[in-house]
């Protein structure tokens, strides 16, 4: 049961990142980065199998969780909070540079028109 | 000694860029004189360790003395020395000139990133561990971020955004298969892996199987193989040009990976005692090869300014190499392996030095850069002129230079695969379309000269006094290519020695592990057989 929640936490994380991803938005781009690398330190996690009561130290207990994946998933989490960080300063330099947030710098007229309505002034 | 000039090769760039970030600005003058004594330190290193006969067997070094699978290894064989010969070698061209033409100081901590950049390539040629190969992954990665952003402009902050994404998400796909692959073979060292792999559980193969493709997926974005290469004219195309120079290792990271992994972690015959691996990959990489080589070709004709020519250039020598890589029936892997390897070193040296002379254009063609159009002639237009004809007959691979040589000894380890039609065909009318566009670039920037007032349409004498700094390095590149046309026999051997090492990788799987599969009675996981399944709230 809690396996089949984890994975689905991992594919429900996973999907949402990569549907984020595809926006055409920067915002949408770097929280979908963001849930993509969440899914993956999940699932890197999970790789070590799931334990109650099992610490991963070696005779502490009948039994041991595989203390590498907590390893591993402890320096993808820096660096994931790492490129998470670079890649928002990248998007607001962006914002700055292009003068919008479109991924492709383009100019979306359609954003424009939402924009011009809410600056007429009401009738 | 030799052990402790392999672990410099990783611990003096990243010593030296943790001092640069402290000296970088305040100290301009210190900063050259401490990022170029490294290079230097590094170069003479790396050729010392090569030609003094280092990696002839691979060498092991067992980080804080923790011996494989348990540690994390570095291993230096010929193919992991000639990896940090190459970097050595276009850092130092990408460096100098970043000096030279004072481009470094065009933003902050240039030399720390240039330095933290080296760390990543060298970490990643020389590692025997696929998570640690993960991480240098991200330092080179991180690093080259920030490069690519160097100086401002904003096309080129519109191509980092696109580079930056396309590879946090290869970052996260690399995650996926490294866990997937330690979950079921319960191990992350590729000779470990290797030894394992035949006997992986059955119904663990299709996770493994699985794994192992996401992981090639991953050093084809970064290599930028078909289809996933889109993001590297836009990067390429707009960098500063050191960075552009120094970034024509950075796809051969991602091919050095392929060849790795492919040589080493499949060398296990079977996956589970199922699935064949030694033509698992290489039919995939040989047709993504094909692809990626006719519309490399394309892109160099599409190319309006000459950098993101260059950078569709670095693009077809990808195809070419995967071509290469991708031929795996008998004896003429060896073969194979060996003109890509020559090739690699041609295309890598000379699509640097080809960034160089992009860079000359930009500076001394103030009405058009480096844009394929018609501009008053720039001062030693004729020795410029000379060098891009060089440059465009090695690129694209007519004799005498290196590129012809490269192809003919790939050709010829073709002309058994049964695919042999396609690929002479693929490799030769890309071969043609390059010719042509490059003598279309060479033409309008240096024949089709524009005259306008103040600027006459023909050189005057006045031009021999006018400095051109950064042309030496420009010729640097090409005086590397005849070297290794001039000593192409010597060469081409010492390679075939090489290939043969790589092809047979025992050699290497016993440096790392020498005592077989190691497996403590306790380990979870083994093998991929299923842990109990959780037991909730039992305990």
């Amino acid at each position: 049961m809690t396996n089949l929640a984890i994975s689905l936490l991992i594919g429900v994380l996973t999907g949402a990142g990569v549907y984020l991803v595809l926006r055409a938005q920067t915002f949408p781009v770097v929280l979908g980065l963001t849930l993509m690398s969440y899914g993956v330190n999940l699932f890197l996690f999970t790789m070590g199998r799931l334990h109650t009561a099992a610490p991963a130290v070696v005779g502490a207990t009948e039994r041991s969780a595989d203390a590498l994946p907590q390893a591993l998933v402890l320096t993808a989490i820096v660096i994931a909070f790492a490129m998470t960080a670079f890649v928002i300063v990248l998007a607001l330099k962006a914002r700055a540079a292009l003068g919008n947030d479109h991924v492709d710098g383009k100019h979306i007229p359609q954003a424009d028109q939402v924009m011009d309505r809410r600056k007429e002034p009401r009738a | 000694m030799t052990d402790n000039l392999i672990s410099l090769m990783v611990l003096l760039p990243v010593a030296l860029s943790a001092i640069l970030a402290m000296t970088g600005q305040r100290a301009p003058g210190l900063s050259r004189g401490i990022s170029l004594a490294g290079v230097a330190a590094l170069l003479v290193t790396s050729l010392g360790l090569l030609l003094g006969g280092s990696g002839n067997t691979a060498q092991v070094i067992e980080l804080g003395g923790w011996s494989a699978p348990f540690g994390i290894v570095l291993v230096f064989d010929r193919l992991s020395g000639l990896m940090l010969v190459l970097t050595s070698i276009v850092a130092m061209l990408a460096l100098l000139y970043a000096v030279r033409r004072d481009e470094d100081s065009a933003g902050p901590h240039f030399h720390a990133l240039f330095q933290a950049q080296l760390f990543g390539l060298n970490g990643a040629f020389l590692t025997g561990d696929l998570f640690n190969l993960f991480v240098f992954f991200e330092v080179l990665l991180l690093a080259s971020y920030g490069l690519l952003l160097h100086g401002n402009g904003r096309k080129r902050t519109r191509a980092g955004f696109h580079y930056v994404v396309v590879n946090l998400i290869g970052s996260t796909l690399f995650l996926f298969a490294v866990g997937a692959l330690y979950g079921t073979v319960g191990s992350l060292n590729l000779a470990d892996i290797s030894l394992k792999l035949p006997e992986v559980a059955p119904d663990a193969v299709p996770i493994v199987t699985t794994a192992i493709f996401l992981l090639f997926v991953v050093f084809l974005i970064k290599g930028a193989a078909f289809p996933l290469y889109l993001w590297l004219p836009g990067a390429y195309g707009y960098a500063s040009i050191p960075v552009a120079a120094l970034f024509a290792i950075m796809t051969k990271v991602g091919l050095y990976s392929v060849l790795r992994v492919d040589s080493v972690m499949l060398s296990g015959n079977t996956i589970g005692g199922l699935l064949e691996t030694t033509a698992l990959i290489a039919p995939w990489l040989l047709w993504l090869g094909l692809i990626t080589l006719l519309l490399a070709a394309l892109g160099v004709v599409a190319g309006r300014i000459l950098r993101r020519q260059v950078a569709y250039l670095i693009v077809a020598s990808v195809g070419t190499i995967l071509i290469a890589l991708g031929l795996v029936t008998g004896s003429e892997r060896e073969l194979a392996v060996s003109g890509a390897l020559f090739y690699w070193i041609h295309t890598t040296v000379l699509s640097a030095g080809f960034f160089l002379l992009a860079g000359l254009l930009i500076r001394h063609r103030p009405e058009a850069g480096d844009a394929i159009e018609a501009a008053p002639p720039m001062p030693h237009a004729v020795l410029v002129g000379s060098l891009f004809f060089a440059y465009a007959i090695a690129m694209a691979g007519l004799p005498p230079l290196t590129g012809f040589f490269g192809k003919v000894m790939i050709l010829a380890a073709a002309v058994e695969s049964p695919l042999m039609a396609p690929i002479f065909a693929v490799v030769l009318i890309s071969g043609l379309i390059m010719v042509i566009a490059l003598a279309r670039t060479g033409s309008r920037l240096f024949y089709q000269s524009q005259a306008t007032p103040g600027h006459p349409a023909h050189s005057t004498p006045r031009d021999a006094r006018t400095p051109l700094p950064g042309l030496t390095l420009s010729i640097a590149p090409l005086a590397i290519a005849t070297v290794m046309v001039v000593g192409a026999q010597p060469l081409s051997e010492w390679l075939e020695t090489t290939a043969v090492q790589i092809t047979t990788p025992s050699d290497y799987l016993d440096a790392v592990m020498p005592n077989g599969i190691l497996l403590p009675e306790t380990a979870p996981g083994k093998f991929g057989q299923d842990y109990p399944d959780y037991e909730g709230g039992k305990h």
